[in-house]
């Protein structure tokens, strides 16, 4: 389903892999929209982060096809790697490096003019600036992410791969890292990511896949997801404030 | 290769050396443990040990100069496993450069932070009496022989980074390469030994690049031991790279 007739920026076909006897993907298909957020649902194990290293040319697959900016991932791997970022489901930031440091080797491994410009507009951008000297063996999870993101940044690639970008982090960095995706999202860059959280799809994703039993077995977005039940009933409910919004307000978050 | 290669090589490098600067205990603890072992074998064991005529020190150094490199290398492994487990492995992978300059990068700093702790082991054997009269040549070619033995046991240590479970896994190779030297001419000659220990310890690597070195640093022509030490260290070489790779390709796929 192409969005204003453009060729869709991610397109993968038939996608199939197997470790050892287990069969993780039985024959995977689904198209990204350029400049779109994408949100590939599914439970713990349900092949999730295979397919983004599949996607990300850090795992072969058995059998099918995808293409990552109109690139092969299996026969032009370099050009699919100068097309994305990956941020990966364990912020993969440099400890014994600080903030800044990891920026500026991101920026010149990607061969960016002036990597200390880069690196200062982002730890703006990401509010990291006054733990720029900071070794990030002493951020917290939250900074951590927000640098991951900040790295991936770099180089303006076309496609990012978040898997699960808010995993194991609390209520207010998640947030922070949503209005991160969202701002991506805002700027062209097409967001494929990868989550448990229902929630997280909601907020986030233009559209949504869920990925259960080695296939996807529902694409579309919110309002088409929503569709495939029986029209909502309306019942008349207290709304009490969730705990969420509780500790959201008690610990004075913006959001 | 990539276009890219040596900047990117380089790039890494700086990170790696980075990382050793900012772990200063690495390069103490690498040392701490072949120094023990020289102090012990001059001031405890070395009054009983009949090994020529000259000082023991000069007997012993070659022996203690390999060990550091050895107990050095754990620390490559254990860098790299770090790497591959915290996930930066993976985002290096996935970056638009050249893929190899990831792992030559951390055999690059191995080298360079074992050329530190063998010139720290060094320094400290002066004072106990090492002498050599060897000149720039015979210095330049000893220096020659403990790179090349360091880069073959780096590809060794390689191969545990990318491969093992668990951090202790990765370094724990390394002890048996550590004691290699014992059954060697590198603390007492081999004559006194039993004959199949002695037939280990004659044809065993650690033997032949002990007495290369040892002739080199004393001045004396070194024969055929030098070529025999030469030929070990890059057969070790070969046959670690190639291990090495293979680790490296089920890693990335």
């Amino acid at each position: 389903m192409d969005t204003a007739g453009q060729a869709p920026v991610i397109r993968v076909r038939g996608l199939k892999k197997s470790y050892k006897d287990v069969q993780v993907l039985r024959g995977v298909d689904f198209d990204v929209a350029r400049g779109s957020i994408f949100a590939l649902l599914g439970s713990n194990g349900a092949g999730k982060t295979t397919v983004v290293k599949i996607l990300a040319t850090l795992l072969k697959a058995d059998a099918g096809a995808a293409a990552v900016n109109g690139f092969d991932v299996a026969t032009q791997a370099a050009r699919v790697r100068e097309s994305f970022s990956l941020t990966g489901q364990f912020a993969a930031v440099d400890e014994i490096l600080t903030g800044r440091e990891n920026l500026v080797l991101v920026a010149k491994l990607r061969h960016v003019k002036d990597p200390g410009a880069v690196a200062e507009e982002l730890l703006k951008r990401f509010s990291l600036a006054d733990s720029s000297v900071r070794k990030v063996s002493g951020y917290s999870g939250g900074m951590r992410r927000r640098l991951d993101i900040a790295m991936s940044l770099i180089g303006n690639p076309p496609v990012i791969f978040l898997d699960e970008p808010t995993a194991g982090l609390d209520p207010q960095a998640r947030l922070e890292v949503w209005e991160a995706v969202r701002e991506l999202a805002s700027h062209g860059t097409t967001v494929l990511l990868t989550t448990q959280t229902l929630g997280e799809a909601e907020q986030l994703a233009g559209r949504i896949a869920i990925l259960h039993g080695g296939r996807i077995i529902v694409n579309g977005t919110l309002e088409e997801l929503r569709a495939l039940l029986p029209p909502a009933k309306v019942e008349y409910v207290e709304k009490q404030p969730t705990l969420e919004d509780v500790f959201l307000a008690v610990v004075g978050a913006e959001k | 290769m990539n276009k890219h290669f040596l900047g990117d090589t380089g790039i890494l490098l700086g990170r790696s050396l980075r990382h050793i600067t900012r772990s200063l205990d690495t390069i103490i603890t690498t040392t701490i443990m072949p120094i023990a072992f020289m102090l012990l074998f001059v001031y405890v064991f070395g009054g009983a040990i009949h090994a020529g005529t000259g000082a023991y020190i000069n007997y012993l150094l070659p022996g203690i100069l390999l060990i550091t490199i050895a107990s050095g290398i754990s620390y490559t492994a254990f860098r790299l496993f770090l790497d591959l487990k915290g996930g930066i492995f993976e985002r290096f992978q996935s970056l638009p450069i050249a893929r190899s300059s990831v792992l030559w990068a951390h055999v690059l700093a191995s080298l360079l932070a074992n050329l530190v702790s063998i010139i720290v082991v060094v320094l400290v054997a002066l004072p106990m009496g090492f002498r050599s009269s060897a000149g720039p040549l015979a210095w330049l070619a000893v220096a020659g022989i403990l790179m090349l033995f360091t880069l073959a046991l780096t590809w060794i240590a390689v191969i545990p980074g990318l491969s093992a479970g668990s951090a202790d896994g990765a370094s724990a190779f390394s002890y048996p390469i550590i004691f290699l030297p014992f059954i060697s001419s590198a603390f007492v000659p081999t004559d006194t030994m039993p004959g199949p220990v002695r037939a280990f310890a004659e044809n065993q690597p650690v033997t032949s690049i002990v007495n290369a070195i040892r002739g080199l640093l004393e001045g004396r022509p070194v024969g055929s031991s030098a070529w025999i030490a030469l030929a070990w260290c890059t057969g070790i070489l070969i046959v670690a790279y190639l291990f090495a790779m293979a680790a490296y390709r089920r890693k990335i796929a």
